[in-house]
């Protein structure tokens, strides 16, 4: 008797050390994605929001009116793409310029690190407005400087898409520079220097030596990436004015807002984000398998 | 691994089970509180001392025989203006007794429930007759009014009178005329684009597309219907969109623009025409043109004839849920009279809704002449619905009109898809 009981004590134990975590998990996460979810489910504007106007329940009414929407599609498949390609060039950049860090004297590593940091912390909106100051059309310093008068940034998709991509990839590198940087310098000296008399070059020896060492640290930035360049609004939403001539420059994100806020309909935009939560989960999920698989512990 | 399951089920059968409807606040009506603070929203504007000053002189006024009274106003940046009456209709509390509406909102607010009923308010009130009829309308919903217009705007055609003179140009007096004038400044100013006009600047495009015969849409019965894929709708998008070639206004500088942008374009001298309002006078006055350039009524297609413009200008209106509704009703009655409509004029050039006020202000200001004929040749307004605020946030006729500058769609394809999107926003 004495004992069942303390195993149960025992198999307890870890959910009262859970406690403190679902405090604030369950207020700031759930609670919010539970309204998510019921949201997308009714009809939901402003007239239902403080009108005094019943909500009327439509099943994946939202839903349907969503995937019969052949914007949304493209919309999902150009969110797709930029994502990829900011995601694919954030973490070349911050890889290079890891192996960069721990091939330099102190002084260029910390200019190197300070130039990072301050693009890390300056805010996006920040970020976005000084950017494009520079590649303004009339008055930027870049069109100034390359000699091309009157250049709009913003007309070709692919370029206003490239330009902005830039931007987030300045915003988002130094994570995954820092991170990197820190995983490399936690790999024992003697490894490196194995390699370092065995021939291998700088490349070789981030394929081959850190790239494995560091899989688990690099599945975890990568994962970040996709989740932070999937969501990207602010960049878009500035530097495009909300989503670029007639559209061309729309990711979900800034679909989903102007759904819900800018035209108060608040049970699509909720469908929208159900839409993007799926996804992201799935990504998540796929990465996390494949970590087990791979036989790596978390 | 078997108890923190379903213990989590539990959770959220709980939760599902807690509240199978999102909550919907119940609008309050407001009560009647005859003393206090009365709080008033209004527009913040590029000059606002001047219009502060005469809404000071205005309080001043209201509160010398009401001590108990005084008046709180705070100045709304119109870009974040439409968060900022969401806040108020969401949380009642925060709520604003007399606020300043563009007229385009109103009918959204309306929707909403978040305005005030006050057709009995305005039968009775003395100025109610001074009001013209198609400006009252831009406040009625149903039969029922929502506010009191406050001061007009409409678009007229600036020109640059030092170009023109140059190049021995006449101010256009037609649609054919206006291409010409336009093609002749572009050539021989290279710097300069003939008539700067936007991409985005939706209610530059409104004035070819009225003049055409088209509109974006028709109301017989209460209900609208699109019709901005009509021939005649399609014939005057093809005139607004002509304006943007190499020869006139290049689609790469302008098809971004906003009507904003046209503003800075024109006072910075970059542009030998523009469509701006009688309200954007200061801006220009303030740029490198200031003594160089006049306006006429912007012209249609037939000779001699003014292309409808927009009726733009702003409301003043009472929240429903209003914790002073007399009061406020008073407040907002005394602003919109005559007295403070031309108080008002005199500071900022906002035209006074009031006819008399109008007439008085156009008497002493030969400026206003062409902007004043334009009212007269009859102005139009966007659809008084809630389905504009969705018109309107989602970009339908700027899509429209870059979709075709931009040579992505045709015309026909572009105008198609618009409607079945202004279909679609009227049907919910």
């Amino acid at each position: 008797m004495r004992r069942s009981a303390t195993i149960r004590r025992q198999r307890l134990t870890p959910l009262w050390l859970l406690l403190p975590a679902l405090v604030v998990l369950v207020p700031m996460f759930a609670y919010p994605l539970y309204q998510l979810g019921l949201l997308s489910l009714f009809d939901y504007g402003q007239p239902q929001v403080s009108g005094g106007v019943p909500a009327r329940f439509v099943g994946l009414g939202n839903f349907r009116a969503l995937f019969g929407d052949q914007v949304f599609w493209s919309v999902l498949g150009q969110t797709v793409v930029f994502a990829a390609g900011c995601v694919v060039v954030t973490l070349a950049v911050g890889a290079a310029l890891a192996m960069l860090l721990t091939r330099v004297g102190r002084v260029a590593r910390t200019v190197l690190s300070f130039a990072a940091l301050a693009a890390w912390a300056a805010p996006a909106m920040t970020g976005s407005v000084v950017w494009l100051f520079l590649f303004d059309s009339n008055l930027g310093l870049v069109n100034e400087v390359l000699g091309l008068p009157g250049y709009n940034w913003l007309y070709e998709r692919s370029v206003a898409f490239a330009l902005v991509g830039a931007v987030v990839v300045w915003h988002s590198f130094p994570f995954v520079m820092i991170t990197l940087y820190a995983g490399i310098q936690a790999i024992p000296e003697s490894v490196r220097e194995a390699a370092a008399l065995d021939g291998a070059g700088a490349f070789t020896t981030f394929r081959r030596i850190i790239v494995p060492m560091l899989r688990p640290l690099i599945t975890i930035v990568v994962i970040q990436s996709i989740i932070w360049d999937f969501k990207v609004f602010t960049q878009i939403y500035v530097m495009t004015r909300g989503g670029g001539i007639a559209g061309q420059n729309m990711v979900l994100n800034v679909y989903a807002y102007q759904k819900a806020f800018a035209s108060s309909q608040y049970g699509l935009g909720s469908a929208i984000g159900v839409v993007m939560t799926v996804i992201l989960l799935v990504v998540t999920l796929f990465y996390l398998r494949a970590l087990r698989r791979s036989g790596e512990a978390l | 691994m078997r108890k923190p399951l379903t213990l989590t089920a539990l959770v959220a059968l709980a939760l599902g089970l807690g509240a199978c409807a999102p909550s919907t606040e119940q609008p309050t009506d407001g009560t009647d509180a005859k003393t206090g603070t009365l709080r008033v929203w209004l527009f913040d504007e590029a000059n606002r001392a001047a219009k502060e000053a005469v809404v000071k002189e205005a309080v001043a006024e209201f509160t010398a025989n009401r001590p108990e009274v005084k008046v709180d106003v705070s100045y709304l940046a119109t870009e974040t203006r439409s968060e900022k009456y969401k806040g108020a209709l969401n949380d009642p509390a925060s709520a604003p007794d007399v606020a300043e509406v563009g007229n385009t909102d109103l009918a959204g607010l309306v929707a909403a429930n978040g305005m005030a009923d006050v057709t009995e308010d305005m039968a009775k009130w003395s100025e109610a007759g001074d009001l013209p009829k198609d400006l009252v309308k831009t406040v009625t919903v149903g039969d029922k009014a929502y506010g009191v217009p406050w001061w007009i705007g409409v678009r007229a055609l600036y020109y640059r009178t030092d170009v023109f003179t140059d190049l021995g140009l006449r101010p256009p007096t037609s649609y054919a005329e206006l291409v010409d004038a336009a093609k002749k400044v572009r050539a021989a100013r290279k710097d300069m684009v003939g008539i700067t006009v936007g991409g985005q600047y939706t209610f530059g495009a409104m004035p070819f597309i009225w003049d055409a015969g088209g509109d974006i849409a028709t109301s017989s019965g209460g209900r609208y219907t699109a019709t901005i894929d009509s021939p005649a709708s399609k014939a005057g998008i093809t005139a607004y969109t002509n304006l943007f070639s190499d020869d006139i206004c290049p689609a790469k500088q302008c098809v971004d623009l906003t009507g904003g942008g046209t503003v800075e374009t024109f006072a910075a001298g970059r542009a030998g025409m523009g469509i701006l309002g009688n309200f954007s006078r200061s801006a220009v006055e303030a740029g490198a043109v200031k003594g160089k350039y006049a306006v006429v009524p912007l012209p249609g297609a037939k000779p001699g004839s003014i292309a409808p413009a927009f009726a733009g200008g702003s409301s003043l209106g009472v929240f429903r849920s209003a914790t002073h509704r007399s009061l406020a009703v008073e407040f907002m009655q005394l602003l919109a009279g005559k007295k403070y409509g031309i108080k008002l004029y005199d500071a900022m050039g906002f035209v006074p809704a009031m006819k008399s006020a109008r007439d008085e202000v156009t008497a002493k200001e030969p400026f206003l002449k062409p902007f004043i004929d334009t009212m007269d040749a009859g102005t139009r307004f966007v659809p008084v619905d809630k389905a504009w605020t969705t018109i309107d946030a989602e970009k339908i006729v700027p899509n429209l009109l870059q979709k075709v500058i931009t040579r992505r769609a045709t015309v026909d394809a572009a105008a198609a898809d618009a409607n079945n999107q202004i279909t679609a926003a009227f049907a919910k």
